[in-house]
């Protein structure tokens, strides 16, 4: 038996695989990404004549669990038609047993490159917002992400934003399959799959009963939690709960509502965060959800209030505060008042002279 | 469709009744770890060629004297990791003991220890990040391969797609290990046939190696759990 030299037996295990779409209408090109339910790559549908994503997950590799998982996920985007949600345009299994949906190919980069380069403030929250909007219209069809976190999230060249990796959402409405059939049942959740105790998700950006693994109590409040999460990476560029020394920390997340001090407040990392823009982000971060914003549209409008200087729900301001509000956002019409004020009393003097 | 057939496990053979199907087991457990373990022994233990090749021949014959490896309980882990700590526990008792097993107790080992200026005996250090758990699993990659590989060719000569063979093994075998690897057009050239039909072979040939690969770590897994982890870490998408 002849011995494969290092390079071979490299290449030949990433030939192996490199998943078989020959006699399909794809052309598989580059590997985009890799995540815990497959691999997603780059393709070209020959047929449209249009580059697609591919994601790809081995049948004989995966559980039971994880397949359904990727189909689940397949069917759950097909019906999220929002364009801050990527398309699935096709779902299906390659002859050599392995699923695979595709979805349209997203150019861009991901939040946390976008966040790197610095972006003002005021262009951070406007892509929070269109996160919320998509997130909202997710919960609007019965469907919460639990895994919303930086990396899921795409910016493109023109400021689009996609949500990305529906892998462990959770829906709470029946959907048809992809094969004509009828989807799994569904619960008061349809991830049946999901035992009491689970925990899905990445802990930094993960709400602390999900945390728990207590999946009767993640609802669309959890979704609340992570936005939360990301709109305090979005203020400071570190998820909720790190020590200053860097990404690779470990990661300090709620053990429960008895630790709420667990998250450094944003404005201890960066003390030109605004006072509310705090207060929204540690309302939505509220370790029991009853604390925390009902829905992501409510969120979404303290942060809407925020940018047009109104006053937001989650900061309560003494009489000082609210006045410095308002001359802060009616700074152009005051200073002309003033202007005029002082014109009119130099005019007063300047005539008794 | 090459999706791997259901195999049985070598690795729950080996505890047969029958000394046929026992024996039929240790060949495949052997065919399949002969080179993981002549590595490992010779990496971990630092022994010559010879040496190692006598100390893993006596390990094999050990794990069958004394059913070591049929006494593997699947539910405690892998069936690979579980051998490498019978290997290593052979290893050390036999060097204790001072002796190799086909050679008598008169043949030394290569020294693993050191004296220091105070006196002490101290076993000398490995080479800077080795990990020796992380080369065995190579090994083991490459023994499983290689084993596909030869698999890919007995079935190719049985069909009659000895062509498919070659160029699968001028592209991707020889082809990887070359600085200049034969184009595709290349390759159709030298064969006499369109490219397309190039290609095609290669992804038949790939997809039957896949498959071979697949059907080979089923022979020596214990169970559907480990041969799924297993695959991940050859072949999926989780680090192993």
């Amino acid at each position: 038996m002849k011995d494969l030299g290092d390079r071979a037996l490299d290449h030949l295990r990433e030939v192996a695989q490199r998943p078989d779409f020959s006699g399909t209408r794809y052309e598989l090109g580059r590997e985009v990404a890799r995540g815990g339910m497959g691999v997603v790559y780059a393709a070209r549908d020959r047929e449209l004549g249009r580059e697609v994503a591919l994601k790809v997950v081995a049948a004989e590799m995966a559980d039971p669990e994880t397949i359904a998982r990727l189909r689940r996920e397949a069917r759950i985007i097909a019906h999220l038609e929002h364009p801050g949600i990527v398309p699935v345009h096709d779902v299906g299994t390659l002859p050599d047993g392995r699923v695979f949906y595709a979805m349209k190919l997203v150019s861009g980069k991901s939040l946390d490159a976008q966040v790197r380069e610095g972006p003002p403030i005021g262009e951070r929250l406007r892509l929070f917002l269109r996160i919320c909007e998509a997130v909202a219209f997710a919960h609007a069809h019965g469907v919460i992400h639990r895994d919303l976190k930086p990396e899921n999230v795409m910016v493109g060249p023109f400021g689009e934003v996609l949500v990305m990796d529906w892998g462990v959402a959770k829906h709470h409405e029946e959907l048809p399959a992809t094969d004509g059939s009828t989807a799994p049942p569904a619960g008061p959740h349809s991830d049946h799959d999901t035992a009491h105790g689970t925990i899905l998700g990445t802990p930094a950006y993960m709400a602390p009963e999900q945390a728990r693994g207590e999946i009767d109590r993640v609802d669309s409040r959890a979704d609340v939690y992570a936005l939360g999460a990301l709109l305090y990476f979005l203020l400071t560029g570190r998820a909720p709960g790190r020590t200053k020394a860097g990404p690779d920390e470990p990661t300090r997340t709620w053990a429960g509502p008895s630790r709420p001090s667990a998250i450094e407040p944003p404005r201890r990392l960066a003390a030109g965060i605004p006072r509310a823009l705090e207060a929204i982000c540690l309302k939505a971060l509220a370790p029991d959800p009853e604390g925390r914003y009902p829905k992501v549209d409510d969120l979404a409008a303290d942060v809407g209030r925020f940018l047009e200087g109104d006053r937001v729900s989650a900061y309560p301001e003494n009489p000082w505060r609210r006045a410095r509000r308002f001359a802060t956002r009616h700074r152009t019409a005051i200073a002309l008042v003033l202007a005029y004020l002082v014109m009119r009393v130099v005019l007063l003097v300047v005539a008794r002279i | 469709m090459a999706f791997p057939q259901t195999h049985r496990s070598v690795v729950l053979a080996i505890r047969s009744a029958s000394p046929d199907e026992r024996a039929r087991a240790l060949d495949v457990l052997v065919e399949a770890y002969w080179r993981p373990v002549f590595r490992h022994v010779r990496a971990r233990w630092r022994q010559d060629d010879e040496d190692a090749r006598d100390l893993a021949q006596g390990f094999f014959a050990a794990a069958l004297e004394k059913e070591w490896l049929a006494k593997f309980d699947p539910e405690r882990g892998k069936f690979r990791t579980y051998l490498l700590t019978c290997l290593d526990g052979f290893v050390a008792k036999e060097r204790r003991a001072g002796r190799r097993l086909k050679r008598g107790g008169d043949a030394a080992f290569v020294p693993l220890e050191t004296t220091g200026e105070d006196g002490e005996t101290r076993e000398l250090p490995l080479p800077d990040g080795t990990d020796l758990e992380a080369q065995f699993r190579r090994e083991w990659a490459r023994s499983l391969f290689s084993l596909a590989v030869e698999s890919l060719r007995a079935r190719c000569a049985s069909m009659g797609k000895d062509v498919a063979f070659t160029l699968f093994e001028r592209y991707d075998i020889d082809g990887a290990e070359a600085s200049d690897r034969p184009s595709y057009a290349q390759l159709a050239a030298e064969h006499d046939l369109p490219v397309t039909q190039v290609t095609n072979h290669l992804h038949w040939a790939r997809r039957e190696l896949r498959a071979a690969v697949l059907q080979k770590l089923r022979e020596i897994t214990a169970s559907e759990a480990e041969f799924r982890s297993e695959a991940r870490a050859l072949l999926g998408v989780e680090a192993p």
